[in-house]
């Protein structure tokens, strides 16, 4: 494994020193805000300590990236492929537009996290939150899972205002005991256990990851929120 | 050359601010530190900061700091100064040449008490009275402008990036309870000494990241109050706000950070009808004070500060505390940068203000 101590590094060198490092294994510590660590790369093991920067692992294509502390906005940017685990919180705009690989969140997402999530055929993006999300959630979400486990939230809705807000297509799970507040748009229905089955994986990988016990976790009351297909946007833009 | 918009930079404006709950007053080396972490957000057009503290021998005078863009029209606006106000000190701000500190204009401080004649004569209070005098500075003297005007406090703003600003006007030297700074990314608006921020009128003083969509009703509104948008930028409009609601109609910074960062209708409309009220009375009353556009802001004045988003949070904002210590930036790193222990870190909600002052016994003897 190779290290370095990054410190006030310029972002610029330090993506240089990733790209052209022959080892796979990386271990970067003390990192203070430097933006794009690990961006669009593959095949790359990144270990982060400190506070990365902006667009963390934007279009990251397969590599993983594990950072102990809380990362900033627009961490995986439109990433591709590979994971995100963050044993921390994380700015707005988290999974920005992700079309494939999965981001595990211990705590708490920012403001409009997974804005425009969107999956084709097996590339379906994954964005579990453990704590609770800020307002936007998957706002035009058109693929993929948003999992927020609304851990010491209390049974109340762990996000914001305008959830899902032109959301049309993927799904959100939210575990709260009330009734979520969403757009008409949105449909809100109790978790089935066909739905919970559905995202045991992931809950499992979160786990993994951060402790707790998936199967116990999803013996509780979620909510899965998906577009109302009944012209979800019916005189929203056209009056059919 | 590339001109503009045929490369990208990827930036926008950074803010940083310290502050001490017990009053205990620190030089400028650490705000310098913090917002020097975010240079990439800035680019060269403006950086500058506000302090709180720093003339404790003139605390009871306002404190100008004025620019000028010549001698004479130095000489013509000492005139209407000492036609209005004793002065009791003046000098030149000391500085410190910096090579990429440049154009630099003449850069005075004067100390000043209104004359008790003028208040009598113009039955104002000293405050409104010295607002009036800053607007008419800055509105009628060409090539002069009062950019800071608290007492106990000031503004040190050049072109430059802030960490260099912060060299040049040598904030070593000053010791304050409070700073707060800003690093500056001009988008619609030139970048000229003048429209660096921080913004202030007496001891308000305003540090923004991001931009006014409204800024043409903003300023239309705030102009039929007296005040004058004279300098070029979105952000002199915010600061004028915030001195009219709190100083002259005397909101509380909670209400007054729900008239510039209101909630949606659609959101009053879920409250319980006693806050339903309220901030249904705050967006008819002050409809052309809302804010709207991404805008992350800090207001200093006397004794505390107040962070605040757009109601959208569309900018960025964290929020760290260390024993008396508060720290707000644009990113947590330049939180950590400078205090990587903290006990708590958080990023507040759109539209929901931050607001730390003195403790108790601190009040008073800043």
């Amino acid at each position: 494994m190779k290290k370095l101590n990054v410190d006030l590094m310029h972002f610029e060198d330090l993506n240089n020193w990733v790209r052209a490092c022959e080892d796979s294994e990386i271990f970067l510590d003390n990192l203070i805000g430097q933006r794009y660590v690990g961006a669009a790369s593959r095949g790359k093991n990144i270990i982060i300590t400190g506070t990365p920067g902006n667009a963390l692992g934007a279009y990251l294509d397969g590599s993983t990236i594990l950072v102990n502390g809380n990362a900033q906005d627009a961490t995986g940017d439109t990433m591709n492929s590979g994971a995100i685990i963050i044993d921390g919180n994380c700015g707005d705009t988290t999974g920005y537009g992700m079309r494939g690989g999965k981001i595990l969140i211990k705590g708490d997402a920012g403001y409009r996290a997974g804005i425009h999530m969107k999956q084709y055929k097996e590339h379906i993006p994954v964005l579990v939150i453990g704590g609770k999300a800020g307002s936007f959630l998957g706002e035009y979400q058109a693929g993929g899972v948003i999992i927020v486990l609304g851990k010491g939230c209390e049974g109340k809705q762990p996000t914001g205002f305008f959830c899902g807000t032109g959301m049309h297509g993927g799904r959100i799970f939210l575990r709260c005991d009330e009734d979520p507040d969403v757009p008409v748009q949105i449909k809100a229905e109790v978790a089935t256990n066909e739905d919970k089955a559905s995202i045991l994986e992931y809950v499992k990988d979160y786990c993994e990851n951060f402790g707790g016990d998936p199967e116990a976790l999803l013996r509780e009351k979620f909510y899965v929120l998906t577009p109302n297909s009944n012209s979800p946007y019916k005189r929203m833009y056209t009056f059919n | 050359m590339l001109k503009e918009g045929q490369y990208h930079i990827p930036s926008g404006c950074a803010i940083s601010g310290i502050f001490h709950k017990d009053g205990r007053r620190t030089d400028g080396t650490e705000i310098i530190r913090s917002i020097s972490t975010m240079h990439d957000r800035s680019n060269g057009l403006g950086g500058g900061f506000a302090a709180y503290g720093i003339y404790p021998e003139y605390a009871d005078c306002y404190a100008f700091h004025l620019f000028y863009d010549d001698p004479s029209v130095k000489d013509v606006c000492e005139k209407f100064l000492e036609e209005h106000f004793e002065i009791a000190s003046m000098s030149r701000i000391p500085t410190r040449k910096h090579p990429s500190i440049t154009d630099e204009p003449l850069i005075w401080r004067y100390f000043v008490v209104p004359r008790r004649y003028k208040l009598i004569e113009t039955q104002l209070s000293e405050d409104e009275f010295v607002v009036r005098c800053v607007t008419n500075i800055n509105h009628k003297f060409k090539g002069a402008y009062v950019f800071s005007s608290g007492k106990n406090c000031g503004v040190f703003k050049a072109i430059g990036f802030p960490e260099d600003v912060g060299l040049y006007y040598r904030l070593e030297e000053y010791e304050a309870y409070s700073w707060t700074a800003h690093g500056r990314y001009p988008t619609n608006t030139p970048g000229w000494w003048g429209g660096a921020h921080p913004f202030a009128m007496l001891d308000f003083t305003i540090v923004h990241n991001g931009e006014i969509s409204s800024y043409d009703a903003n300023r239309r509104s705030i102009e039929m109050h007296g005040y004058k948008c004279d300098l070029l930028t979105d952000t002199e409009a915010i600061t004028y706000i915030f001195d009219y609601l709190i100083r002259r109609k005397g909101l509380t910074l909670e209400e007054a950070a729900h008239v510039v960062a209101a909630p949606f209708w659609s959101t009053i409309e879920k409250m319980p009808p006693e806050q339903k009220a309220e901030y249904t009375y705050l967006r008819d009353a002050f409809a052309g004070l809302l804010i709207n556009g991404p805008f992350s802001i800090m207001l200093g004045f006397t004794g505390g500060v107040m962070a605040l988003n757009d109601r959208l949070k569309l900018r960025s904002m964290v929020v760290g505390e260390k024993g008396e210590d508060v720290y707000i930036a644009s990113e947590e790193a330049a939180i950590r940068v400078i205090q990587p222990e903290l006990d708590k870190i958080w990023a507040p909600r759109g539209g929901e203000p931050v607001i730390v002052t003195l403790n108790e016994d601190a009040q008073g003897k800043e």
